[in-house]
């Protein structure tokens, strides 16, 4: 017994006051993309575009374009470019509250319109309220490879403690207020996800974890369905979209604060 | 036979009659070597069956074929740990190996050149049956209460004890396999990292190593020090995690909550070698694409040190209680017997007292240094796949320590990634086994007449433990499950590619 009080006390307080201070994230993180304005006209090798695993990057008339829903976060569009026009900064918070403002047509963070950055901008206060702070999440994992499931499962630990924003992870879809959908949906989970979403209550959340459960990431082409969430589920019911391969779980922190947020401003 | 760290010529692999393939297969499990790869090829007459063996001691690997037509005498009966490779084999290319004691699909996915809609499901099929006035079945699955994948579970009891248990998955297959054969080259690492995610490091050491053996490729100490660095932070960081969840399961708390910290500790060591927690995109053909200068290395042995004495202390309390002990003595055990005859791997293999390792008994180099030491625990129960994890955690922080600290001495003198051919060699075989953490990763490339993937075969460790886990339940109180689950912590994804 004593030892276990002994290793508390080393063990510490280890909770970070998210999102009022910053997490320390790797320098190495690629986080949001930036992409300075140019035509790409003069570019004969479009480099960019050959390199990019999962067709992420396109280069409109515009210039180049980065949809953060298939991006693997990788980098390879980053050395390729010969400008050295793209660049992935190191901001975590990329969710989305539509599939258009995923893709990325500028320079970070001014012409992007993520909410967790908007919120951080001013528009952000402490939640003293009372009521209708909680939030009951049920996980489908449909095809997922176990590291975003390990990033969601991980806010449950005492560094993110998800618990104390009153968001908790339910054991059934009946007892949940929507589902946070992980992996590409194969054709075998197809059939579980919908019923899951058809058991929760209305009005049901859905939040879509990952480049898989957004477009099927790597495995958009495969045979076996795996064209994320959206191929089963009714178009427009995605609430938020996180993006990444897996994302951070500060990201998906961001995520899951930022439905928080929608849903308290709908009222 | 052939030594492992080289490719073979295709035309060389023995085309024998399948009789004499099967034959061969049981006669040398017999004599102690593990089937590593039992699979089909297509081949202009028709698809052939591949078969690769290994024999530990000489270090030698075995390749042979055979065309079986439409169906052959199963070898199963005679050879366990042939079961599920046979029914995969049925399932993937129509060979039916005639008097399988349990020929069911293994994914549930039609078989090549079918057409892909109409199937019956995961979970849709009968069970095997205990038939009885007071026997009951128990369906667990595919949606579980936890945030885990999907798989389903049928027990078969008699009051709370648990006569069999039949593992049903497939819920997760997404066709890795044949996706990297159609796939564009940049794409095939990513899928490699995407097989088991909590593995990638683990994956993607194994493509690399085939990829390097096809092209004739020798990658520099530096390239190996540094995957065998985030090969055993992944370890760690995996090892962590699973004491912290069977501690959860057996009621004590603290290292539960601490553990799960700690976990991310490791994981963000990794992330700082490459910015992914789980060490996506730090390995590429030719070596890894990122390095580690001496101030790097000196602050990660400091995070290091710091998250391995946290580990330690938190194991440690958990350990020396005698409830935890007491609850974890005895429960879900597998005999070394069933073990070894089903083809355990890894951990899990040694907690039954099976003296396998793929670090030492297929180094991928010969750099000095890693982790040497074999662990081996011969109870075959959950306290004995407990221990061995913490036996593991100090021998891979020392190895990730030690090669932390190299990495720094010897900044700057070699380059930690070589230049790979444009494209691979044709009608080569290569073949690569690393142990990750959950056990041994086997990956086999054959490249077609334009240096294109013929055949790409993966089997993950879980593709031969989940047996064990079944095996496990026999015997025990439903309400073991969790905890006996905990225990082996085995991939869906990587069992349904």
């Amino acid at each position: 017994m004593l030892n276990i009080i002994r290793e508390r006390l080393h063990q510490g307080y280890r909770t970070l006051n998210y999102p009022f201070a910053s997490p320390s994230i790797s320098p190495r993180f690629a986080g949001l993309p930036s992409l300075e304005p140019t035509s790409c006209k003069g570019c004969k090798s479009r480099a960019c575009e050959s390199v990019c695993p999962t067709g992420a990057l396109h280069i409109s008339p515009e210039g180049p374009e980065l949809d953060m829903g298939r991006c693997l976060f990788c980098r390879a569009c980053e050395s390729a470019c010969p400008e050295g026009k793209i660049t992935f900064t190191h901001e975590h918070r990329l969710a989305a509250y539509t599939r258009e403002a995923l893709i990325v047509r500028g320079r970070a963070p001014e012409t992007i319109d993520q909410p967790g950055i908007r919120q951080a901008r001013g528009e952000q206060k402490r939640d003293l309220s009372l009521f209708s702070r909680s939030l009951k999440l049920r996980e489908v994992s449909a095809g997922g490879c176990m590291a975003c499931e390990a990033d969601v499962n991980v806010l449950g630990t005492l560094i993110y403690d998800l618990g104390r924003f009153g968001i908790e992870y339910a054991a059934s879809p009946r007892h949940a207020d929507g589902l946070l959908v992980t992996g590409p949906v194969t054709e075998n989970m197809k059939k579980a996800l919908l019923d899951a979403w058809q058991a929760v209550p209305e009005p049901k959340i859905v939040i879509a974890v990952g480049a898989c459960a957004i477009s099927g990431g790597t495995f958009r082409g495969s045979r076996e369905g795996c064209g994320g969430v959206e191929s089963v589920l009714p178009k427009g019911c995605v609430d938020v979209y996180v993006p990444g391969c897996p994302p951070n779980p500060w990201t998906i922190l961001d995520g899951i604060l930022s439905v928080a947020w929608k849903k308290r401003m709908a009222k | 036979m052939f030594n492992y760290r080289e490719s073979i010529d295709w035309n060389d692999v023995p085309l024998v009659s399948m009789d004499a393939l099967c034959a061969s297969v049981v006669e040398r499990c017999r004599k102690g070597w593990r089937l590593l790869a039992f699979f089909g090829v297509p081949s202009p007459a028709g698809t052939e069956v591949l078969c690769v063996l290994a024999d530990a001691s000489s270090r030698l690997l075995d390749a042979v074929r055979a065309l079986p037509g439409r169906a052959y005498a199963s070898m199963t009966p005679h050879c366990p740990q042939a079961h599920l490779f046979e029914r995969e084999l049925f399932e993937t290319w129509g060979i039916r190996p005639e008097g399988h004691p349990w020929l069911k699909p293994v994914r549930f996915c039609p078989a090549e050149g079918e057409k892909r809609t109409s199937r019956p499901g995961p979970a849709q099929t009968d069970y095997y049956r205990v038939e009885g006035a007071e026997v009951h079945e128990v369906a667990v699955g595919p949606v579980h209460a936890g945030v885990i994948e999907p798989g389903h579970f049928r027990f078969q009891c008699y009051g709370e004890n648990v006569m069999h248990l039949e593992i049903e998955l497939g819920f997760q297959h997404r066709d890795v396999e044949h996706l990297i054969l159609t796939s564009p080259s940049h794409l095939v690492l990513p899928l490699m990292e995407n097989i088991a995610g909590d593995t990638a490091i683990g994956h993607a050491t194994a493509c690399c190593t085939v990829i390097e053996r096809l092209s004739g490729v020798t990658i520099t100490d530096r390239a190996h020090i540094l995957r065998r660095l985030a090969l055993e932070l992944e370890r760690l960081a995996n090892h962590t995690r699973d004491l912290g969840a069977i501690g959860g399961d057996t009621g004590f708390l603290p290292s539960s909550a601490w553990n799960g910290r700690i976990t991310g500790d490791f994981l963000n060591i990794t992330a700082e070698l490459c910015g992914s927690r789980f060490g996506r995109n730090l390995l590429c053909p030719g070596g890894v694409k990122w390095d580690v200068d001496a101030a790097l290395s000196e602050s990660l042995v400091r995070r290091l040190r710091s998250a391995f004495r946290d580990a330690r202390g938190s194991v440690d309390v958990m350990l020396e209680t005698s409830s935890v002990l007491a609850r974890l003595t005895g429960t879900g055990k597998v005999s070394f017997e069933d073990a070894r005859a089903l083809g355990l791997v890894g951990m899990a293999a040694r907690a039954c007292g099976v003296d396998m390792d793929a670090r030492t008994d297929w180094p991928l180099c010969d750099v000095s240094g890693g982790s040497t030491r074999r662990r081996i625990r011969t109870t075959g129960d959950v306290l004995a796949r407990t221990l061995l994890r913490s036996d593991e955690l100090n021998d891979s922080a020392a190895s990730a320590e030690s090669d932390l600290m190299q990495l720094g001495f010897s900044s700057g003198e070699e380059p930690c990634r070589v230049s790979m051919p444009e494209s691979l060699p044709p009608h080569r075989l290569a073949v690569a086994q690393v142990e990750g953490w959950r056990g041994e990763i086997c990956h086999l490339g054959i490249t077609g007449k334009n240096g294109e993937w013929l055949a790409y075969k993966v089997v993950d460790p879980s593709f031969h433990n989940w047996s064990g886990l079944a095996m496990a339940l026999r015997g025990e109180p439903i309400s073991d499950f969790p905890l006996c689950n905990k225990s082996f912590n085995l991939s869906y994804c990587g069992h349904d590619l």
